[in-house]
C-alpha cells in the first residue's frame, strides 16, 4: 500500500485536543504524522497526496449500538450491508448488539460473527455478547470466554434484567473480568403495552403511553447495584433528563458508570410521529422537545458520554402496520454524523465534544484501538465537509432496510470519505 | 357549501362549519328514514364495503342500513382479528378490496391509526367506524345531532362525559366535536380511567359525579368493558356503580331537563341504572335513530360532494 498524505485539512482530534489545520501522513495503515507541523516525519517520495482544503478530519466514528439482522434476519440487514452503511456515515467501528437469532451468547457465535466480519465487512465489527443466555434475564453467559474471544461488552439487548438478584450476580461476576455491562433500562411491566411517550400527544392519538419512570426506576436500581458490586455499568440509551440526573449523581458518588444516547433522541421529539408514522416508533420512545433540549445539555456537559445510532433495520413486514402493531427501531448509521452536526450548527454542542462523544469516548469506554488520530494510531478517519447541504432520499439509502427517521430530511454537513486503516472504504 | 374532505377519519380537522353541514344533511336524512318509502336512488350503482376487523353489531348494522336506504350495494366483510395476522392483512386487504373498485369503505379496527393507514392505500373515500382508542367520528356526530335536535343548539351547553375516557374513542371524538361547537365539556371518572394530560384536552376534570353533574345539560355515559372492572382499573362492579354509575339520585343533580345518553351497548347496573336508561330523560333510542341518519349524510357527502371538492 502506498503511503498517503491528507493535506490542508482541519484536524479535530478529541484524544489529543488537537484542532488545527495541517496534514495527516499515513503509512502501513497507521498515522505517521499529524498536525500543522509534520515535525520530524519524512514524506516518502511515492506518497499519494490529496488536497483536503475546507474539510475536517476526525477519528472514524465508533458506534456502540448497532442492531444487525445477521444471523437470523438477513432480509433486513447483513453484516456486509451494515458495514457499507457505516462507511457511508463515517463509522469505522461498530458494536453489534447480541439480539440476533440465534442470540450471540456463545463463543462459537462470537467467532462466527468475527469471521464473517473479517471476510465481508468494510469497517471494523465488534460483537457485544449477551449478558444472559438467550437474553432470558436469568442465566449468566461465559463472560470470560466471550471476552477472550473478542466480545467488547456484555449487553442484555433491548431489555432490563428484571430480576434484581440476577442483575446483582452478573454485575458481581462481570467486575472480575473488567467487563462493561451495558443495559437499556425499561421496566416492561410499568411500560406495559405502551408504544410511545406517555402524555397529551399519545392521549390524543389514542395510543398507550410509556411513562418516563419505566426508564428511570430500573436505572436507579442498576446504579445502586453498580455501587454495591463495583461493576462497570453503561446505560446504553437514556432519553429523559431525570435519567441524566441520576447518572450525574452516581458519577459524583464515584460509581463506575457511563451513559449513551441515540442520535434520534438528540434531534427528534415525539411530535415527529405525526399521524402514526411508524419509523418514529423507537425504544426508548421519542420524548418531548423539553426533554430533547435537556438531553443535549447533558451531552454538552459530559454527563452523557456517548452518542450511538441505535441502528435498527426493520422491513415493511414489521413497519407498514398500524402504529401499535409495528416494531420499534430506525436505521441510523448513514445519518449519524450528519444528524449530529445539527447540534454543532445550532451552536448547542462544540465540535470537539461532539466528535468525542461519537468516537473517542466510546473507544475509551470499550478499550478499542480507535477514536484517535495520535501518531501511531490506526488510520481510521472520517473526512467531513461541514457545510455540504444535502437531503436524504430513500433511493440513496445503502442499508438493506429503509426505515430511516430522517427520510427527506435536510442536513448540513456530509461525510465525503471514510478510511479504515488508511484505505478508503467510502468516497461520496 | 361543500365539504372539503376526502375521507372521514376523525373529528380532528373538521371545522365548525363542516360539522354543521353534516348535521344539516343528517336532519334531511332523518326525514327519509321516517317515510314509508325509505329507499332512495341517491347512491344507486355505487358499492359500499363495510370492513370490520373488530366485531360490531350495532355500528355495522347502522352503516348497512344507511347505505341501503341511499340505494347503494352494500357488502359486509367481518375480518375477526383472531383469524388474520394483523397489519399485513390490513394493507393487503385494503389493496385487494381496492381492486374491486368500491365507492366507499367503512372500516373499524382495533388499532389506533389503522383506518388512516388503510386510507392511504385505496382510491375511494374511507369512513372511520372506530380505530382503537383514537376516534369514532360518526358516533360523535350522531350524539351532536341528538343534542341539537333536543336542545336546539350545542354551543354553550354543559356536557358531562362519565366513565372510561382512557380507552374510549367515543370520548375523544366527542371532546373534539363539542369543543369545536363551543360546548363546555366535563369529564368524570376515577383517575385510573383518564388519559395522561386530560386537563389539557379542553375539558374540566372531576372525580366526583356530584361535582361533575351539577347543572349539566347533557350526561353522556361511557361503557366500561368487563375485563377492566375486576381489579385492573377499578376494584369491582359494585364499587364502580356506587361512585360512578348513573342513578336517579345522581341524575337529579343535573338540570331537570338534562339528556341522558349512552353510545351502547349498555351495562345496566354497572355504569347506568335501568330506571335512568329507560326513563323520560333518556335519548338513547334517539341516538340509534340519528346514527342511521348521520351515516347516510356522511356517505352521501363523501361519495357525491367529495368528488366535486377534489
Amino acid at each position: 500500500m502506498t503511503p498517503r498524505i491528507l493535506k490542508n485539512v482541519r484536524i479535530v482530534d478529541p484524544s489529543t485536543l488537537m484542532d488545527e489545520t495541517g496534514d495527516i501522513l499515513i503509512d502501513g495503515g497507521r498515522i505517521i504524522a499529524c498536525g500543522a507541523q509534520l515535525s520530524g516525519a519524512e514524506i516518502p517520495a511515492d506518497c499519494e497526496i490529496e488536497d483536503c482544503t475546507g474539510l475536517i478530519a476526525v477519528p472514524g466514528l465508533v458506534d456502540a449500538c448497532v442492531h444487525i439482522g445477521e444471523p437470523g434476519a438477513e432480509h433486513r440487514e447483513t453484516i456486509a450491508s451494515a458495514s457499507r452503511a457505516a462507511a457511508k456515515g463515517g463509522v469505522t467501528s461498530m458494536i453489534m448488539m447480541p439480539d440476533t437469532d440465534p442470540v450471540i451468547d456463545d463463543v462459537a457465535l462470537v467467532d462466527f460473527v468475527q469471521r464473517l466480519a473479517r471476510d465481508e465487512a468494510i469497517v471494523r465489527v465488534h460483537p457485544a455478547a449477551a449478558l444472559t443466555k438467550g437474553l432470558n434475564g436469568e442465566d449468566m453467559t461465559e463472560f470470560g470466554l466471550l471476552l477472550d474471544a473478542g466480545a467488547v461488552m456484555l449487553s442484555n439487548g433491548r431489555h432490563t434484567v428484571d430480576n434484581p438478584a440476577v442483575m446483582r450476580r452478573v454485575m458481581t461476576y462481570a467486575r472480575d473480568f473488567g467487563a462493561v455491562v451495558a443495559v437499556a433500562t425499561q421496566d416492561r411491566r410499568l411500560g406495559g403495552s405502551g408504544v410511545m411517550n406517555e402524555g397529551l400527544f399519545a392521549s390524543w392519538l389514542g395510543l398507550p403511553g410509556i411513562p418516563r419512570e419505566a426508564e428511570i426506576i430500573p436505572l436507579e436500581r442498576d446504579l445502586r447495584l453498580a455501587a454495591l458490586t463495583g461493576a462497570r455499568y453503561h446505560a446504553m440509551s437514556i432519553s429523559v433528563p431525570e435519567s441524566s440526573d441520576v447518572i450525574r449523581a452516581a458519577k459524583a458518588r464515584g460509581v463506575d458508570v457511563t451513559a449513551g444516547i441515540s442520535i434520534n433522541h438528540l434531534t427528534l421529539n415525539e411530535t415527529d410521529i405525526g399521524e402514526y408514522r411508524t419509523f418514529f416508533r423507537l425504544s426508548p420512545p421519542l420524548r418531548t422537545e423539553d426533554d430533547r433540549r435537556a438531553m443535549v445539555s447533558a451531552l454538552t456537559d459530559g454527563t452523557i458520554d456517548i452518542i450511538v445510532s441505535a441502528h435498527d433495520p426493520q422491513d415493511v413486514d414489521t413497519k407498514r402496520l398500524p402504529f401499535a402493531d409495528a416494531e420499534n427501531g430506525a436505521i441510523g448509521l448513514e445519518t449519524l454524523l450528519a444528524a449530529a452536526l445539527r447540534l454543532y450548527h445550532s451552536g448547542d454542542v462544540p465540535l470537539m465534544r461532539l466528535i468525542d462523544a461519537l468516537s473517542t469516548r466510546p473507544a475509551r469506554i470499550l478499550g478499542l484501538d480507535a477514536g484517535t488520530l495520535a501518531i501511531g494510531a490506526r488510520a481510521d478517519i472520517a473526512l467531513i465537509d461541514p457545510e455540504h447541504p444535502w437531503v436524504l432520499s430513500k433511493e440513496d439509502i445503502v442499508s438493506r432496510s429503509k426505515n430511516s427517521a430522517f427520510e427527506d430530511a435536510r442536513f448540513t454537513g456530509k461525510v465525503l470519505q471514510t478510511l479504515v486503516a488508511g484505505v478508503t472504504v467510502y468516497r461520496s | 357549501m361543500s365539504f372539503p374532505h376526502r375521507h372521514l377519519l376523525g373529528i380532528k380537522g373538521l371545522s365548525e362549519q363542516d360539522i354543521h353541514y353534516l348535521l344539516d344533511q343528517s336532519d334531511a336524512a332523518v326525514k327519509i328514514s321516517r317515510q314509508r318509502e325509505k329507499k332512495t336512488s341517491t347512491l344507486r350503482g355505487l358499492t359500499q364495503i363495510n370492513l370490520f376487523f373488530e366485531s360490531s353489531t350495532r355500528t355495522q348494522a347502522s352503516f348497512e342500513l344507511a347505505g341501503k336506504r341511499l340505494g347503494a350495494d352494500v357488502m359486509n366483510m367481518s375480518v375477526a382479528n383472531s383469524s388474520v395476522k394483523k397489519g399485513e392483512t390490513l394493507v393487503d386487504t385494503a389493496m385487494t378490496l381496492n381492486a374491486m373498485r368500491p365507492d366507499v369503505l367503512v372500516v373499524r379496527h382495533s388499532s389506533a391509526g389503522a383506518v388512516a393507514l388503510l386510507s392511504q392505500k385505496v382510491a375511494c373515500p374511507v369512513i372511520n367506524a372506530g380505530d382503537g382508542a383514537h376516534e369514532h367520528p360518526t358516533q360523535a356526530l350522531l350524539d351532536a345531532l341528538t343534542i341539537r335536535r333536543a336542545k336546539g343548539k350545542v354551543g354553550r351547553l354543559i356536557v358531562t362525559i362519565c366513565g372510561d375516557v382512557l380507552h374510549s374513542r367515543v370520548a375523544r371524538s366527542n371532546i373534539l366535536l363539542l369543543n369545536a361547537l363551543g360546548a363546555r365539556v366535563r369529564v368524570v371518572a376515577p383517575s385510573t380511567l383518564l388519559p395522561s394530560g386530560i386537563r389539557h384536552m379542553g375539558v374540566e376534570v372531576f372525580q366526583r359525579m356530584e361535582d361533575g353533574l351539577k347543572d349539566a345539560d347533557v350526561v353522556m355515559m361511557l361503557r366500561l368493558q368487563r375485563e377492566r372492572m375486576a381489579g385492573a382499573f377499578v376494584p369491582s362492579v359494585r364499587e364502580y356503580f356506587h361512585y360512578y354509575g348513573l342513578d336517579a339520585v345522581k341524575l337529579a343533580l343535573a338540570k331537570d331537563d338534562a339528556l341522558v345518553m349512552h353510545p351502547g351497548p349498555m351495562n345496566r347496573g354497572v355504569e347506568i341504572s335501568s330506571d335512568v336508561a329507560d326513563g323520560p330523560q333518556s335519548v338513547i333510542e334517539q341516538q340509534v335513530e340519528m346514527g342511521v341518519a348521520v351515516r347516510m349524510a356522511v356517505m352521501e357527502t363523501l361519495m357525491l360532494h367529495g368528488e366535486l371538492a377534489r
